[in-house]
């Protein structure tokens, strides 16, 4: 048995939570919130926190010296470094669009890097 | 150059695009939405973060898409606009003086002003904080200028004055970047900035937020070396025997945002104290008639959604006073505040001109826990409103109904009760 | 290198005495450790033209402040700085020291001060309404002025580069040695004079030479700029009588329409101690309230000290004080007033000295920068068709060009640091203090210099703005 401590995002209360785990992993019981959405957010950030990473890569050729960039979908929190690691030495030559991929697979978390931004060649 | 429009929008960042949409949806053709930046999209192409737009879109996009969102929509409407361009002054009729590199001083008559320029930010300066002015002292924006359009570090061992939410933002950010953030130092006793980035920012990464905590001395004549940074009690005073000294080359100040209104106020717009922007009815017109106001210029908004809720009115409020659609105001009812509510947007209304249902927005002084928020009309309670908590950082809002007023209504007033 | 003259120090002082021996023959350098002309005491100080009513008469002070405050006015056209004659009105809170402000007009009177008279309470509050009921009496000083600090310094060291004298900046005074016929100063300049205008550190090398030694003390004065949104506060420079209690501190309008408080005054450990402190800014704000009651200190964009550099003796110390060397050492207050006319008479003497002639290329005039402000629209639009970069507007607060920003960057004594840019144009200097210009005055740097965001400064080498490329150093799986 192990207890994790939380602080809720859902809302300004920022309810403190205690999250009790088994030796399997699993939440056994979340405490301190005061909703239900606590109780869901206790539940997956002691088991799987998940972030989305941005940030922003270099452009060659473009109007825009730099593109800002996301992961396509929520990734494990414990990546995020390995993530932004993946985007230390790339860099992309404009035309980029809005949603195009940059990277797939990123840091083998299955999500991608995505443009977020467009960037015109000049 | 001189010529005549139905409509200036003065800023082409979310409030001025989401105007001009509005506007243009409700029938004027002949505006125009001058920008000073290069690009439309203001503050957002800077903001590349995400969490923006869940309440519009029902998804979270970063500040750049949620932005493209908009100027996709400007493009598909053939709205006109023009960049690098400053607006000089606003004259006594409408008359806008503005100045480019191609086109050299212009003026432009409007019909219709839409006042869209944004907020700035508190600066070093005006914080009187002790010590010397070394480089290495930067508002948290222009930080993220730097780092996120340039792909420059304005340094690598960071302490951060103000828990603000660009501040937050920005620990992640330069952390991310190869940055190390020392500590978050913010002289009130709780944050403004959301509990989601408190949490995602801060916490995620093991940097301590201060509350109750300032910088009360730096140190470093030429590049910042460090900070001294002491607690604060109740009077904002530092006690003495808390200092302690914080090595850094960098320090971010994120202590506030201050609506622009230094052309408002050159154009003789009534300024209210609490929030530095206009003063505004129901249509979110100011003082002067047919000059409207809308977005951070108005009053600092903590989402960029309800921005452009607000801004698309003011829109749409814009093409009706052109159009000619108005009834005349018959009589307007100041909304009075009390207790912990600082300020409403609008801050009157003409139940003969309001909408069917119409959004106050308002802002509170301190945390409120538990309680209520009441709104009477003619000392008749007709709003009890409960929620766990409302804090300053978060803007409020409540909905009157027209049904409610009438030409014979005297007072509306929104307060706060403590459980 | 070798010159006739070589001045040690770039500050107000350094650059008249350069000013003034451009319109010889003679060859000039000028030695700065800093970075720009104007970065010591010159760049941080009340910008106060005095009348002359303050100073002992028969003094070096008296003399050269005198005269200086009446050569300000003319320099000011001819090399197109900001100056005004604002008047200076020496307020008087207590009835029993009515005696004090009248030992005042005639001490003035006897330093040759023109138009002083003595005012009474109707008068001061017509001419200054939010001045405190509680004001007595007044000295009214109307010849008095102020200027732009920066604005006459650098005016004066670009029209002496105009003229062909030479700036060495980034280089500290290391060693001097008298050699035959002259000095020799880091073992690299070779001069037949020496002047010692090396501001808080003129005790050290006027030590080396003369038999009279002298200590320079740094003395701190801390100021609150406030926004030009209040700039209307008051049109006078207002002085407070001094009272056993100190000296007390002056409100003033700054010809930029900025109002200046301060200065206190504080002896400092070191001639680096630029730092304002939380006891010096309350000094100045509780003192501030005794000439206006109520001062809108929310609208203070800067607060900043400056150090004087009072030396042991009471007065300046000018002239040829060893053979062939000359100080301008101890230019406390009134030193900005009197820098024109220090820089004459030294020029003066030297130019006797090594039997000068008249510079036969000089030039006479400087164009000062261009403000647009000050443009009617047909001249701007003109302006622009010429240069398109003075239709961008980098700082939005002070309305501030790229045109203007590139002048400053590409003059016979070009800006070489942001503070330089700032000095120069104003860019940065308004209430958001550069928080929307920085980026772009930078990038503007880069383009006009070739040199990487990486290498801009803030002032010195010291001051860099960048420290890296992003995700520079960044490692594996760790912040």
């Amino acid at each position: 048995m192990e207890i994790r401590h939380f602080t809720c995002i859902n809302c300004p209360m920022g309810c403190p939570l205690s999250v009790t785990i088994d030796d399997q992993g699993q939440v056994v019981e979340v405490q301190g919130n005061t909703c239900p959405k606590g109780d869901a957010y206790g539940q997956s950030e002691a088991v799987h926190p998940l972030r989305i990473v941005t940030s922003v890569v270099p452009v060659l050729h473009g109007d825009l010296l730099m593109v800002s960039c996301k992961t396509s979908q929520p990734i494990p929190k414990e990546k995020m470094f390995d993530v932004i690691q993946a985007l230390k030495s790339v860099r992309f030559e404009a035309p980029i669009h809005i949603g195009d991929v940059l990277i797939e697979n990123v840091a083998n978390t299955s999500a991608s890097i995505i443009a977020t931004k467009e960037v015109q060649r000049i | 150059m001189e010529n005549n429009k139905q409509l200036v929008i003065i800023g082409g960042g979310p409030a001025g695009l989401a105007a001009a949409i509005g506007a243009k949806q409700a029938g004027i053709d002949d505006l125009l939405i001058l920008e000073r930046d290069h690009c439309l999209g203001g503050i957002l192409n800077q903001c590349i973060h995400n969490g923006f737009g869940l309440h519009t879109f029902g998804e979270e996009l970063t500040g750049p898409e949620y932005a493209w969102r908009y100027i996709q929509q400007v493009k598909d409407l053939e709205i006109p606009y023009q960049l690098d361009s400053m607006v000089l002054d606003i004259s006594e009729d409408k008359t806008i003086r503005y100045v480019n590199a191609t086109q050299g001083v212009c003026q432009v008559h409007a019909q219709a002003i839409i006042l869209a320029m944004g907020c700035r930010e508190r600066p070093f300066g005006s914080l009187s904080i002790p010590g010397y002015r070394p480089a290495g002292i930067y508002s948290a924006g222009t930080a993220q200028k730097l780092v996120n359009i340039d792909g420059y570090m304005p340094g690598k061992e960071v302490v951060i004055l103000g828990s603000g939410d660009i501040g937050l933002i920005m620990a992640r950010r330069m952390t991310f970047e190869g940055a190390h953030v020392h500590t978050v130092a913010e002289r009130l006793p709780y944050s403004g900035g959301l509990k989601r980035n408190i949490v995602q920012c801060l916490d995620d990464f093991n940097i301590p937020l201060q509350l109750s905590h300032t910088v009360v001395d730096v140190h470093g004549k030429d590049r910042i070396e460090s900070v001294t940074i002491a607690q604060v009690n109740a009077n904002n005073l530092p006690i003495a025997g808390t200092e302690q000294e914080y090595p850094c080359d960098t320090l971010l100040l994120s202590c506030g945002l201050i609506p622009e209104n230094e052309l408002s106020a050159k154009a003789g717009i009534q300024l209210s104290k609490i929030t530095n922007g206009p003063i505004v009815n129901e249509l979110l017109e100011t003082n002067k008639e047919g000059v409207f106001a809308c977005g951070n210029v108005l009053h600092v908004h903590d989402l960029v959604d309800f921005v452009s809720q607000e801004a698309t009115k003011a829109g749409q409020n814009a093409a009706q006073y052109i159009l000619n659609h108005l009834p005349e105001t018959q009589h307007e009812i100041p909304i009075e505040t009390s207790g912990l509510i600082r300020y409403t947007v609008p801050f009157s209304i003409d139940p003969s001109r309001m909408d069917d249902k119409q959004v106050i927005r308002f802002r509170l002084g301190n945390v409120l826990k538990n309680g209520y928020v009441n709104v009477y009309i003619d000392d008749k309670r007709i709003i009890h409103q409960k929620k766990m908590i409302r804090t300053p950082g978060e803007m409020e809002s409540i909905v009157l109904k027209r049904e409610w007023l009438s030409d014979a209504t005297q007072s509306i007033r929104i307060e706060t009760e403590v459980a | 290198m070798d010159v006739d003259v070589l001045i040690i120090g770039a500050g107000v002082v350094g650059s008249a005495i350069a000013y003034y021996l451009a319109k010889t023959d003679l060859k000039v350098a000028v030695i700065e450790k800093e970075e720009d002309v104007c970065t010591g005491t010159s760049k941080a100080n009340s910008g106060i033209v005095h009348a002359g009513f303050d100073a002992i008469p028969n003094t070096l002070k008296a003399k050269f402040n005198v005269e200086g405050a009446n050569l300000i006015p003319k320099l000011a056209k001819l090399l197109n700085f900001e100056y005004k004659q604002n008047g200076a009105l020496v307020l008087c809170f207590d009835e029993k020291l009515r005696d004090h402000v009248e030992d005042l007009y005639q001490r003035g009177i006897a330093n040759g001060v023109k138009d002083l008279k003595i005012i009474e309470k109707d008068e001061i509050l017509k001419r200054e309404p939010n001045v405190s009921e509680d004001v007595v009496c007044a000295l009214y000083a109307p010849t008095s002025g102020i200027v732009c600090p920066f604005g006459m310094t650098i005016a004066l060291a670009e029209n002496a580069a105009d003229n062909g004298v030479q700036f060495i900046f980034n280089e500290a005074v290391e060693t001097i040695q008298r050699v035959q016929d002259g000095w020799k100063v880091n073992d690299r300049y070779h001069a037949k004079v020496l002047v010692n205008a090396a501001g808080l550190y003129a005790d050290e090398i006027h030590n080396q030479f003369v038999d009279q030694k002298m200590n320079i003390t740094p003395r701190r004065g801390e100021y609150l700029l406030f926004d030009r949104s209040v700039g209307n506060l008051c049109s006078h420079t207002l002085f407070q009588l001094p009272t056993e209690k100190g000296k007390g501190v002056l409100i003033t309008p700054t010809v930029h329409g900025n109002i200046l408080v301060g200065p206190n005054a504080q002896a400092v450990e070191t001639k680096e101690n630029v730092n304002t402190t939380a006891l010096g800014q309350e000094e100045i704000r509780s003192k501030a309230q005794i000439t206006i009651k109520h001062l809108p200190f929310n609208q203070v964009i800067r607060t900043f000290s400056g150090l004087r550099a009072t030396p042991n003796g009471f007065d300046f110390v000018v002239g040829q004080t060893a053979d062939h060397f000359y100080d301008a050492a101890g230019i406390e207050s009134p030193g900005l007033s009197s820098a024109p006319a220090i820089g004459k008479w030294i020029a003066q003497q030297i130019s006797e000295q090594l039997d000068a002639k008249d510079n036969p290329h000089y030039i006479a005039t400087r164009k000062g920068f261009i403000d647009v402000k000050q443009l009617s629209d047909e001249e701007w639009n003109d302006l622009i068709q010429q240069d398109p970069a003075y239709g961008i507007i980098v700082c939005r607060c002070e309305t501030i060009t790229a045109g203007s920003i590139q002048d400053a960057l590409t003059r016979s004594l070009p800006a070489r640091s942001l503070d330089g840019i700032k000095r120069r144009v104003r860019a940065g200097m308004g209430r958001c203090q550069a928080g929307f210009c920085l980026p772009r005055s930078m990038e503007i740097m880069q383009e006009q210099l070739g040199i990487s965001l990486e290498d801009i400064q803030l002032t010195n080498s010291h001051s860099k703005l960048i420290t890296s490329k992003v995700k520079e150093g960044i490692h594996d799986g760790k912040q």
